[in-house]
């Protein structure tokens, strides 16, 4: 009888593998959702991107190679004007220069907060960097507009809205994602990889170039490519300063414009399904895949330079 | 009997308000292995960190005493750390080459120190590999990452690095208790051959090891030295009641 009533309830399903069947379930649906979300916006902006170039039969080479934006009108020669290359060499340029800035300065901040006073980083520094990033782009961009504008005009005169107006108010923006994550990998390198490097008679400066600077190389270029990204996909702050001409620009004082800056300025005055739109679409796309591939990079990096241990 | 090259004198270390370290005296002769043996705590680590002043790092300690190197204090203050290290190599526990190429890690310390003769890099890179007695393994793969081999290479290639600044002492923080049997044998062959270029003061827990490879051991409790005298002395008839207790294995 007890024999009978204990065999009946192993047969069941205890309590705990139903809850614990319940919290499997809950998650792979989160997951689920999410990826559908993201298939789901791929999905659309590749369609509604590529409509212009098979709804519109515009021409891949006449939307990447074109200078001339203007969609719906004509260029000279009796194409539709819907060359990106001015928007889309803009947005290369003040990633690139934001980049080239920034990373020199995150080391060097890094490298402070980790090797030479790691208490005073942890104390004054990480806080203020942390703070950098919680700052609203739209007050990176308005400081940008009543400071950095007036002093690249002054300086270097010409407008002061473009390119580097667009680099400097970027450099901020991005100093503290490339900091924080480059403490990280500074971070992650073996104490005994520093020990080994003092005990064969280097100093301490050459122990962090030699050594930890170059074991954390990987990390620190998926930092950069990070804060590239960020770069890349921020509007408001870029939109601000950059002058949103979409022209070619001639030098780093002339203004310009980049993807980011012509969809945010476009995409209440166009008609759906008009070339106008698909045209912005288009822009939408070429942001995306850019991002798509600044992240495969990031992953590609990641792998090829874990520690194997 | 020659002359020390190695004397610590009087040498007490405190971590904060602990004293790690009392009063210890020990002379090292050249080109012979000494062993510092004794239980976890007893200071044997603490002291050969003192050795090439890899305790200035940690934060809090003091240490009062002197510990003379060819006759020259290396606590005074015109001691330059850099040069000392140079002559007075460390060997560490973990197997830990930096994570380059084979060939980047012997040559770190020569590079550093301002060598840029590619022939000449060459040549101590086979040498001192041949040295530690892992050329033959390594010498079709130096550019391959030194940490794809396998923890006995690797630790054989630290080994090679050290010999690569040719320093005149190697300190060695039990170097091979990471490492398996067969890998540590190969390890302490290699050293019975430097013995005869190098001094070489091992730590080890391994109290066979100690008695295969040493020439005196020096047996530390609680932050003295009990007894140090030859080896052959020191496991078959030592002076002192808890050192025979020690290496007769009744406690420890």
């Amino acid at each position: 009888m007890q024999n009978q009533k204990l065999a009946k309830q192993l047969m069941k399903k205890s309590k705990t593998a139903r809850y614990e069947r319940f919290g499997h379930l809950l998650s792979l649906s989160a997951l689920l959702l999410i990826m559908a979300i993201v298939l789901g916006i791929i999905v659309f902006v590749a369609t509604k991107g590529l409509s212009t170039f098979f709804n519109d039969h515009i021409s891949f080479k006449d939307f990447f190679t074109g200078t001339l934006w203007n969609p719906g009108t004509k260029t000279p020669s009796g194409h539709q004007a819907v060359g990106a290359l001015p928007m889309i060499v803009g947005s290369f340029l003040v990633t690139i220069l934001a980049a080239v800035v920034s990373t020199p300065f995150a080391i060097g901040t890094a490298v402070y907060m980790t090797e030479i006073s790691p208490k005073r980083g942890a104390k004054i520094l990480q806080p203020v960097t942390e703070l950098l990033v919680g700052i609203p782009s739209v007050v990176y961009g308005f400081i940008g507009l009543s400071v950095v504008v007036p002093f690249v005009r002054n300086t270097f005169g010409g407008s002061g809205f473009g390119i580097l107006s667009g680099t400097f108010v970027l450099f901020v923006m991005i100093l503290p994602t490339i900091v924080s994550m480059t403490v990280d990998s500074l971070k992650s390198v073996p104490k005994y990889y520093r020990q080994a490097s003092l005990a064969l008679g280097a100093t301490k400066w050459q122990t962090i170039w030699k050594v930890v600077l170059r074991a954390a190389t990987p990390g620190i270029l998926t930092a950069v490519v990070f804060g590239m990204a960020r770069a890349f996909g921020e509007a408001l702050a870029v939109q601000m300063v950059i002058g949103n001409a979409a022209l070619m620009p001639h030098n780093l004082v002339s203004p310009a414009s980049t993807l980011t800056s012509v969809l945010t300025a476009g995409m209440g005055n166009t008609v759906m399904g008009s070339l106008q739109n698909d045209a912005l679409w288009s822009l939408a796309l070429v942001l995306l895949v850019m991002s798509l591939f600044f992240n495969l990079l990031v992953h590609f990096i990641g792998r090829k330079g874990a520690f194997k241990k | 009997m020659s002359d020390p090259i190695i004397t610590a004198d009087n040498l007490d270390l405190y971590y904060g308000d602990f004293q790690a370290l009392h009063g210890i005296h020990l002379d090292f002769e050249p080109h012979q292995i000494s062993a510092l043996i004794g239980p976890s705590g007893c200071g044997k680590s603490t002291f050969l960190r003192c050795l090439n002043r890899m305790n200035d790092m940690i934060d809090g300690v003091t240490i009062t005493g002197m510990v003379k190197f060819h006759d020259q204090n290396i606590y005074s203050p015109q001691t330059n750390l850099v040069d000392l290290r140079k002559e007075i190599g460390m060997v560490f526990q973990q197997p830990n080459p930096f994570p380059f190429s084979v060939y980047d890690n012997i040559t770190y310390g020569l590079r550093i120190a301002g060598v840029r003769d590619k022939q000449k890099l060459d040549e101590i890179v086979e040498r001192s590999l041949k040295q530690a007695a892992v050329w033959d393994e390594v010498k079709d793969n130096l550019y391959d990452n030194a940490l794809s081999f396998s923890g006995g290479q690797q630790q054989r290639i630290c080994i090679a690095r050290v010999l690569a600044v040719s320093p005149s002492v190697i300190l060695m923080d039990e170097p091979t208790s990471a490492l398996d049997p067969i890998s540590s044998a190969k390890i302490e062959n290699t050293l019975l051959e430097l013995k005869k270029e190098y001094t070489i003061i091992i730590v080890t827990h391994n109290l066979q090891q100690a008695s295969r490879i040493s020439d005196k051991t020096a047996f530390f409790m609680e932050g003295r030295v009990v007894e140090y005298d030859d080896t052959s002395k020191m496991f078959v008839n030592p002076d002192n009641k808890q050192t025979e207790d020690y290496v007769s294995g009744r406690f420890g």
